[in-house]
């Protein structure tokens, strides 16, 4: 009972987990971008309609993360090139990518993706994995998992080590913590903004077409239902750590499908209440987060900030 | 290229940007609209016709108006301290719930008396949702963006429960909706619209007034601009961004006593239809300037309308509207850039060896 | 010896808006030689290195490095050029260790393999006999050991041609001593040494030829060896000048502040004022001198109620006002005016004009909840009259005055408040010569009317020359009050590194009058 809870809280963590780490990519350049939910949706319906089109994941995943980018793009332009406004500008993105997908989507609804390409997303299943004492059934939470899932944790590793292990990572940390020095250290800001920006958009899209193509399975409008929002503050719970991302993601996923698991369970329990859990646990943890400040647990400092080099 | 700080730029230099950027938006949104099968001209014709084009339709454009307004004033109260106030949609509902609670579930207030009780009780309604995450904010520095933004969905929750759960119409079989207000509790109708219009012109007024004019908008802006300059001068920073804040929220929260008693009759649990989140787009359009919000909300109803219009007359979905809001919004946030900033390009064009861009 | 030329840069021009930064500069560094380059605050120093560093592109005019014409676009295509750059404002990380900052933006492998580099990075310190601890962050270090890391840095990344732009203005003299043996080593083992300063002395010191600038104009290029002070001066200012301010005499009033024990503690719990006991007289300037960061801001701001306090008591004409919060204390007539490093942070609104400007401490005295801004409209006129700044009108915001009338904004407030202590911490911070003399004279004449003055200062010229009495604090306690006609700068930079007043009398920095 517990494994299989557990289980389906790292299936509905997996859209966090993307979202996390494209959101945390963002911040790692300083960029504070509200505008993960409009380019989740916008990955979400690029890759379903890809699905539907052309039957093969990997153009559906490719679809996905451009469609992601392209959103991204255009907040990277207007944000690092025009300097814009943060906040507002990701605010519109949102609007924009939510607009956009519900457009789109119209033609998608009630659209059943062809078997051939569900079969794809199935979960694994390995012989002898339950036979190992203890050890089994807790490791097939995390292995017995369809291959997006595994996807994701590979994202999360590869993002950690890219970040703390790498001349790149070294270069992008140093861009989120003051622009203006690695600017005097010959970073190419702009160029690192871009790149990771666009970076987070396409995990963004990721997890959006997590949703239309394995969670769900189909085309609902705002089928993200704010998880881009609860990533953006996930990202603070997890002090901008892709590591430490995996567990708030699965935590979260955990949240959010606990109503569903205690209705199952005919325990009588307000269904609206416990809809509102992720939401309310999000604002305990922002709340939690901010009064017990520790210095490891800072944003990057140049968060938010606009970088004009020849501003005086 | 060069990027130059501007030294001062005039009025015209910023209306010219204004109205190239707006132009570019047209450009951009033509070309979405031709990819989608559509000629542009017909659909932008369409609209205005829809808006503006008879005397109902002006005057659904300007229902759609009123709570742009008044929720924009909200916003900008809030963006002018610089605190990210996104939960205008959170506070529209629960001064929409606190009002219908007055009109539906209290009878002993005399019937004259229940419209302006909706009134403060929606605003209060409005204000605690706003203060929650106020108080964090000023307490500890919680960051108010997502606050407010998870506030949005619990007040969602919170209202749809109501609405098939206990509050629910039980004469109105099979479906879920709340009963309609008594008539004591429905705004009055002034040529033809309800009061709210009145209402909107008058807070327009009042906060220009206030932001302008009194001891506590110019505390909202030193603030806003300096929390460390603020506390110099003695002000105390707390109450500044809590006072702020409840006002900010409520008059989010008037907005849904508006749209409740005005428009809808009752209470459903998409009251707000997005009014909270546009406002954040008109606030940041009208420069954080109350009597240009006022002119910014009234070309966004007329976006909205059209928009409305477009899909009964040429079978355009409506979510059309927030893809051209985007655009329009993306044109306009970029065009600050020119305001703020000359561009000079440079007649010989040095060849960059590093691939390092010059700006 | 044939001396190569190593920097030669032509007709330079640099326009930010309206302010013409550089205006057709000549500046010519050889191999092997330190090079000064002298000016005002504001006259183009830089604006001039920076277009060596990419940080800024000329508008106009020619650069060669090492004979060869080129355009330098990016800090990147700088240090591929062999130029390094020390910013005045450390360009570090703070979270990264030292040698994560050294290898910043270097080339390589994808992974860091940091066992190599750091091998690396030791033999360029033996080369020139640098010192640091290379797995300390930076965040933990001293100001003179983050100056280290930044030039072990750019020597590590082959720079021939060092910029230090202002390095000696957060150091102790001793520390500028250490400094300048570095900068000579680099001078004899081949490199072109640059050294941005405005002080005359580190001029003399540690140049071997010097070129001045003078808004935003090359004047002079002279070698150290045949110039002198006055000269020097005289160049860069324009006029002969007096050099020396004359401490006016004035009545010593009654005892108006008196601080005892005061303990103020800031991050991590470290006591960032230790123990300060002092006291100032009405009718007297006490000067506080110490190296940058040593609890100046801290002090100021106690006084003022806007920093908590731990311990101690800070006694305002026989009341204690600890505890008072700081619209209770601008009551009382203190009134505090710090003008922080980016010269606009506290105290004033950039984006509002001078009569918003004034009403910032006033508006409350008004009665009733709306605000009259004709009174602050008064006020500023005659603010503006009184300080003779120059703005083009009293409705343009204050961002856009230059920096030296922003200042004169703030201080004419202060002091049109009619304040009974006076508190000023860098009041002439980045003002030429002229406009700073303006300052010392207004608060002379505020002491001769009687106004206690606490006068925080980093020039120690200045700090000898106006105050009555100098109180030197290092690390967060107080190292010596001492008379300023009886002591000298070595003394005060003794002081202000730590050494006691029994140690100075021992040497005899102190003259006994």
């Amino acid at each position: 009972m517990l494994i299989l809870f557990l289980k389906s809280a790292v299936i509905a963590g997996t859209p966090l987990l993307f979202a996390i780490l494209g959101a945390m990519f963002n911040e790692r350049v300083g960029n504070l971008n509200l505008g993960i939910e409009g380019m989740m949706l916008l990955g979400a319906v690029a890759g379903f309609q890809a699905a539907i089109y052309s039957n093969n994941p990997f153009i559906a995943l490719l679809f996905a993360m451009i469609f992601g980018s392209l959103g991204a793009l255009i907040y990277a332009f207007l944000t690092v090139t025009l300097r814009t406004n943060q906040v507002v500008t990701g605010l519109t993105l949102t609007i924009f990518g939510t607009g956009l997908a519900r457009f789109h989507g119209q033609k998608l609804m009630g659209m059943v993706l062809p078997e051939d390409f569900s079969r794809h997303f199935k979960p694994l299943s390995i012989p002898f994995l339950h036979e190992i004492p203890v050890l089994g059934p807790f490791l097939s939470i995390f292995l017995e998992q369809d291959l997006f899932v595994y996807l994701g944790f590979v994202s999360a590793i590869l993002s950690g080590i890219y970040l703390f292990k790498t001349r790149p990572g070294l270069n992008l940390r140093a861009v989120g913590e003051s622009t203006a020095s690695a600017d005097a250290s010959g970073i190419n800001v702009t160029l690192y903004k871009y790149i990771h920006i666009l970076l987070g958009g396409a995990l963004c899209g990721l997890g959006g077409a997590y949703l239309s193509l394995v969670y769900v399975p189909s085309w609902q409008e705002n089928i993200t239902s704010g998880r881009g929002w609860i990533a953006v503050a996930l990202v603070i719970f997890t002090s901008w750590n892709p590591y430490k991302a995996i567990g708030g993601a699965i935590l979260f996923g955990g949240l959010d499908i606990l109503g569903f698991r205690i209705q199952s369970l005919n325990i009588p329990v307000n269904q609206y209440f416990l809809r509102m859990m992720p939401y309310l646990a999000t604002i305990i943890v922002i709340i939690i987060g901010s009064i017990r400040k520790s210095s490891r647990h800072t944003p990057p400092k140049d968060l938010g900030n606009p970088y004009f080099r020849e501003e005086r | 290229m060069q990027i130059i700080n501007r030294p001062g730029t005039s009025i015209k230099q910023v209306i010219t940007i204004r109205v190239i950027a707006i132009m570019a938006a047209a450009v951009v949104s033509s070309f979405l609209i031709t990819l989608l099968g559509y000629n542009p001209l017909v659909v932008f014709s369409n609209m205005i016709k829809g808006a503006l084009g008879s005397n109902i339709r002006i005057k659904a454009t300007l229902l759609e108006m009123i709570p742009l307004t008044i929720a924009s004033l909200g916003i900008i109260i809030a963006f002018k301290m610089k605190l990210w106030n996104i939960g205008g949609e959170g506070q529209i509902l629960m001064g929409a719930f606190d009002a219908s609670f007055i009109a539906l579930k209290v009878d002993w207030i005399p019937s004259f008396l229940v419209l302006p009780v909706m009134f403060i009780v929606g605003f209060l309604a409005g204000g605690l949702w706003a203060f929650i995450p106020a108080f964090f904010k000023a307490r500890f520095g919680a960051n108010e963006t997502i606050m407010t933004l998870m506030l949005n969905y619990i007040a969602i929750q919170w209202i749809t429960y109501l609405q098939y759960g206990p509050w629910r119409d039980p004469k109105n079989m099979g479906f879920p909706k709340i009963p309609n207000f008594p008539k004591e509790a429905l705004l009055p109708q002034i040529f033809g619209i309800h009061a709210g219009l009145i209402i909107s012109l008058v807070l327009v007024v009042v906060i220009t007034w206030f932001m302008k004019k009194t001891k506590k908008g110019f505390e909202i802006a030193v603030v806003g601009e300096s929390v460390a300059t603020a506390k110099y001068a003695g002000m105390d920073v707390f109450s500044v961004i809590i006072t702020a804040m409840l006002i900010s929220g409520g008059l989010c929260g008037i907005t849904g006593v508006i749209q409740t008693s005005g428009v809808n009759k009752t209470l459903t649990f998409n009251v707000s239809s997005g009014y909270g989140n546009t406002a954040i787009i008109t606030a940041w359009l009208s420069g954080l300037s109350a009597p240009w919000a006022l002119l910014v909300s009234f070309l966004f109803a007329i976006l909205l309308q059209g928009g409305s219009y477009i899909q009964s007359a040429l079978q355009i979905p409506s979510s059309a509207a927030d893809v051209l809001q985007g655009m329009i919004l993306f044109c306009i946030l970029g065009s600050e850039f020119f305001v703020r900033y000359k561009v000079r390009f440079t007649a010989k064009k040095p060849v960059s060896n590093g691939g390092a861009k010059a700006c | 010896m044939e001396k190569t030329v190593f920097v030669e840069m032509n007709n330079i021009c640099k326009t930010f808006g309206v302010i013409r930064a550089n205006r057709n500069i000549n500046f010519r560094v050889n191999q092997g030689e330190i090079h000064a380059l002298l000016g005002e605050n504001g006259a183009g120093k830089s604006t001039l290195v920076n277009m060596l560093s990419g940080i800024y592109t000329p508008d106009a005019g020619s650069i060669e490095i090492y004979g060869k014409p080129v355009k330098i676009h990016s800090p990147r295509q700088a240090f591929e050029l062999g130029i390094g750059m020390i910013h005045q404002h450390f360009k570090l990380i703070d979270v990264l260790t030292a040698a994560e900052n050294i290898l910043l933006s270097e080339k390589g492998s994808l992974f860091l393999s940091e066992k190599e580099a750091l091998k690396k990075i030791q033999k360029v310190m033996e080369n020139y006999g640098l010192l640091i601890d290379l797995s300390k962050k930076i965040s933990d270090m001293s100001v003179s050991e983050k100056q280290t890391v930044e030039i072990i840095k750019v020597l590590y990344r082959g720079a021939k041609i060092l910029i230090l732009d202002e390095p000696t203005a957060v150091l102790t003299p001793q520390e500028i001593e250490k400094l300048f043996v570095i900068l000579r080593n680099l001078a004899k083992g081949g490199c072109a040494v640059i050294i941005i300063t405005h002080k005359l002395n580190e001029v003399m010191t540690i140049s071997d030829r010097v070129t001045v600038l003078r808004q935003g104009e090359t004047i002079a290029t002279l070698d150290t060896q045949s110039t002198n002070y006055r000269e020097l001066t005289e160049l860069m200012v324009g006029k002969p000048v007096d050099l020396t301010i004359e401490r006016l005499p004035s009545k010593k009033g009654n005892l108006m502040l008196e601080v005892k024990n005061l303990t103020v503690l800031g991050e991590h719990q470290v006591k960032v004022l230790d123990n300060v006991t002092f006291d100032l007289y009405g009718g007297e300037i006490l000067g506080v001198a110490g190296v940058a960061g040593s609890g100046q801001k801290e002090l100021c701001e106690s006084i003022a109620g806007l920093y908590p306090v731990e311990s101690g008591s800070i006694v305002f004409e026989d009341e204690n006002i600890v505890g008072l919060n700081p619209r209770e204390i601008i009551r009382k007539g203190i009134s505090m005016s710090f003008i922080p490093e980016d010269r606009l942070g506290m105290g004033l609104i950039p984006s509002m004009d001078m009569v918003d400007n004034m009403l910032l401490k006033d508006y409350v005295n008004q009665p009733g909840i709306a605000i009259d801004r004709k009174p602050a409209r008064q006020k500023a006129e005659r603010v503006r009259k009184r300080l003779n700044i120059q703005t083009p009108g009293l409705s343009t915001p204050i961002r856009k005055l230059s920096g030296g009338n922003i200042q004169k904004v703030l201080l004419g407030r202060e002091i049109d408040s009619n304040p009974r202590l006076l508190i000023t911490a860098y009041p002439a911070r980045g003002l030429d010569i002229g406009v700073s003399y303006n300052i010392y004279d207004l608060l002379q004449e505020q002491k001769q009317k009687g106004v206690g003055i606490l006068y925080i200062g980093e020039d120690l010229d200045v700090l000898i020359e106006l105050c009555d009495r100098i109180m030197v604090l290092c690390d967060g306690r107080i190292t010596g009050i001492v008379e300023s006609k009886s002591i000298t700068k070595e003394g005060l930079g003794l002081l202000m590194a730590g050494e006691s007043l029994t140690a100075l009398e021992k040497e005899e920095h102190l003259c006994r009058l």
